[in-house]
């Protein structure tokens, strides 16, 4: 087996550490509400509790992979990182140092190093820019190239990511959806970013599309040596392309291990282990579907305790009280959850 | 395998008429169906699956017109029959899941209205027996308090619970054929999962066949007993879902099985299918996937490749991967 991790991925420095970041949305009574609520109706504002006190660390070169059903949290969480939402609490330091803290050339160097790619390639490229003014626009604004070399810079982009220069005068409904996905791809790198975080990135692209774009990923990752913070829904693709796994329910990390060990020895958490068990497979025994029970509760109203309990089949009477913490359980390997005691 | 097939869809041709020009979204497909039997129809986007599908319940409005071909359901040429005789069948002998279930269901009307409905339009029987058969249908697809469910409205359901509410409208009437196109595809894993596992018991209880279409190989490697891969418009491998995943003869199904990532090639570089699927405008005269196959030849660009019978599966390829099959 050929893997492209670098060695010195373990002991890298972090690029992005996160810590006990938390992101609640309030939806604020309304005036008829409030008087409701000062007469006693009984009416309260209604938080959700996103992201709940998460601590993430990536190295520099490392890819994590960051997966979760939908309402989990997960791309609330990139979108923090991004530096496209404010956190409401905890902090993000950028190689070591608090984002927060940084001001002028530092904060707009920090903001820079870190981009996102996003889901849809239909609805995140500017309908009425042309190609080279979306992956131009931000490179020429911030110096990294100047009104001349603009051209050929563009070209250099165009061309890293596997689209034809010559169609760069075209707009994005002229392409196909795979290629629509390069050019969101082309426009993150052209402000020579250090960490990308791919917020289902190839979700919405074919399956021979998606291979295609997975290998651009890891040649760029190879030749730029990039950070991922990889976030899908698709194991299967997470799985082949992250070198460590963190595994979200309900705004809290409940797992994070190397995928290797992940895949040889099993998830530990038993989210975890059903997420893992129910992703399809080309496998070539029919298998029986043995689905986990219920669905995702409501993040509105989450169960008290460990988030889990509900649904899980080895629940104890402690897991509905006290919220397990994220422990370390083997050398890199962390799970949250009390039968571990 | 004695019996007549349920379906049998020979040689169907639905082209679109547009300004631009003919889009032949389906051009001669063929596969059946047998009782009790899922065939899962795989394809990209574009690839013609879901306009097949629609076809099949005669669904296809203009420009849309289905050219040629035959649907044999049951003995019955469901391209040929009137509007009043396919709405007697549809629903009730035959009917569909979409991928969207707000699609199937009325967003202002009470779950156990539709359900009634359904039942009331193709029989005869009182409303509480229809009531009784509806609660019958919702607790068969492994919805927990199936009286609560519905009284409910839509919109105060969840995603995977409003999908299992459409398949219980699907399989109300006791179907022969159900029709699903990409049914899972909207939902998490531990919900399709679920959807899956209901799919698969409900066809092996009630002896109903399924056409299940997807783009999701992994899916259907591990539910379906056969496949048919389509192409631009066509069936380019079809066999039984063991053989077809472990030696595809085709080199567009190679090729996409290797697009597909697995446990023991991570990390490693994905085998990808150069180029893109051709538009549906102006196909080329000989195989549609030549301009990205890996073993063209000349044949293959001059003339249209017939289907060939190979190690019992049907492949339209005039080089096929048989000696890497037989290996």
């Amino acid at each position: 087996m050929i893997t492209t991790v670098p060695v010195a991925v373990a002991t890298a420095a972090p690029i992005i550490e996160v810590r006990g970041l938390s992101k609640r949305f309030v939806k604020r009574l309304d005036l008829a509400g409030r008087l409701a609520a000062r007469l006693g109706s009984g009416a309260v504002e209604e938080t959700v509790h996103a992201v709940d006190h998460v601590d993430l660390t990536l190295a520099k070169g490392e890819v994590v992979g960051l997966v979760g059903e939908s309402g989990c949290g997960k791309s609330t969480l990139g979108r923090m990182i991004a530096g496209l939402l404010p956190a409401t609490e905890g902090e993000i330091l950028f190689k070591g140092q608090a984002r927060a803290s940084l001001d002028g050339e530092e904060a707009r160097a920090a903001r820079l190093a870190v981009q996102m790619i996003f889901q849809d390639p239909y609805a995140s490229l500017n309908p009425r820019s042309r190609v080279e003014d979306i992956v131009g626009e931000a490179p020429l604004l911030h110096g990294l190239t100047t009104r001349k070399g603009a051209s050929d810079y563009v070209d250099s982009m165009l061309t890293r990511v596997g689209l034809d220069p010559d169609f760069k005068r075209r707009y994005p409904h002229q392409f196909s959806g795979g290629q629509r996905s390069r050019i969101g791809i082309a426009r993150a790198l052209a402000v020579k970013p250090e960490f990308l975080v791919c917020d289902e990135a190839i979700a919405a692209l074919d399956v021979s599309i998606q291979a295609q774009v997975i290998n651009l990923f890891m040649d760029l990752r190879r030749d730029f040596n990039l950070t991922y913070l990889f976030i899908s829904h698709d194991l299967g693709v997470v799985q082949h392309i992250a070198d460590r796994i963190a595994v979200m329910y309900l705004g809290r990390i409940v797992e994070m291990a190397p995928t290797d060990e992940l895949i040889a020895k099993g998830p530990n958490h038993p989210y975890a282990r059903a997420l893992l068990a129910e992703v399809p497979r080309l496998g070539r025994e029919k298998r029986k579907f043995r689905p986990v029970k219920g669905e995702i509760p409501s993040p509105l109203n989450p169960p008290s305790g460990c988030h889990f309990h509900p649904r899980c089949p080895v629940a104890v009477a402690r897991c509905s009280i006290e919220a397990p913490k994220l422990r370390v359980i083997a050398s890199g390997r962390h799970s949250a959850c009390h039968l571990n005691d | 395998m004695s019996a007549a097939p349920t379906l049998e869809v020979d040689n169907l041709k639905t082209h679109f008429f547009t300004k631009a020009g003919v889009v032949k979204a389906v051009d001669g497909v063929s596969f059946h169906v047998n009782a009790g039997e899922i065939l899962g129809l795989v394809g990209e986007s574009g690839s013609g699956k879901s306009i097949t599908g629609f076809s099949i319940l005669g669904l296809i409005d203009p420009p849309g017109l289905i050219v040629s071909g035959a649907i044999r359901f049951k003995g019955e040429d469901l391209a040929t029959l009137n509007e009043e005789r396919l709405r007697s069948l549809r629903g009730n002998r035959i009917s569909m899941i979409f991928q969207d279930p707000m699609m199937t269901l009325n967003p202002v009307l009470r779950i156990d209205t539709q359900m009634v409905e359904t039942v009331l339009a193709h029989e005869n029987i009182g409303r509480k027996a229809a009531l009784e058969r509806a609660r019958e249908a919702l607790a068969l697809v492994g919805i927990p308090a199936p009286e609560r469910r519905l009284v409910a409205y839509p919109h105060e359901l969840s995603g995977g619970m409003r999908q299992r509410v459409a398949i219980a409208i699907a399989f109300i009437n006791k179907p022969d054929l159900v029709i699903a196109d990409e049914p899972t595809t909207a939902l998490d894993v531990t919900i399709q999962a679920q959807i899956l596992f209901e799919a698969q018991e409900l066809c092996r209880k009630t002896g109903t066949a399924m056409v299940w279409i997807t783009h999701d190989l992994a899916v259907i490697a591990a539910l379906a007993d056969r496949i048919a891969v389509m192409y631009a418009g066509r069936v380019v491998e079809a066999g039984t879902a063991d053989e077809v995943i472990a030696h595809p003869l085709h080199p567009y199904t190679h090729g996409l099985l290797g697009s597909v990532p697995t446990r023991n090639q991570r990390g490693t570089r994905l085998t990808q299918i150069p180029g893109m699927t051709p538009s549906l405008l102006n196909l080329p005269d000989g195989c549609a996937f030549a301009a990205r196959c890996p073993r063209v030849a000349q044949q293959c660009c001059e003339q249209q490749i017939p289907s060939q019978q190979i190690l019992g599966r049907s492949v339209r390829c005039c080089k096929p991967l048989v000696a890497e099959a037989v290996a």
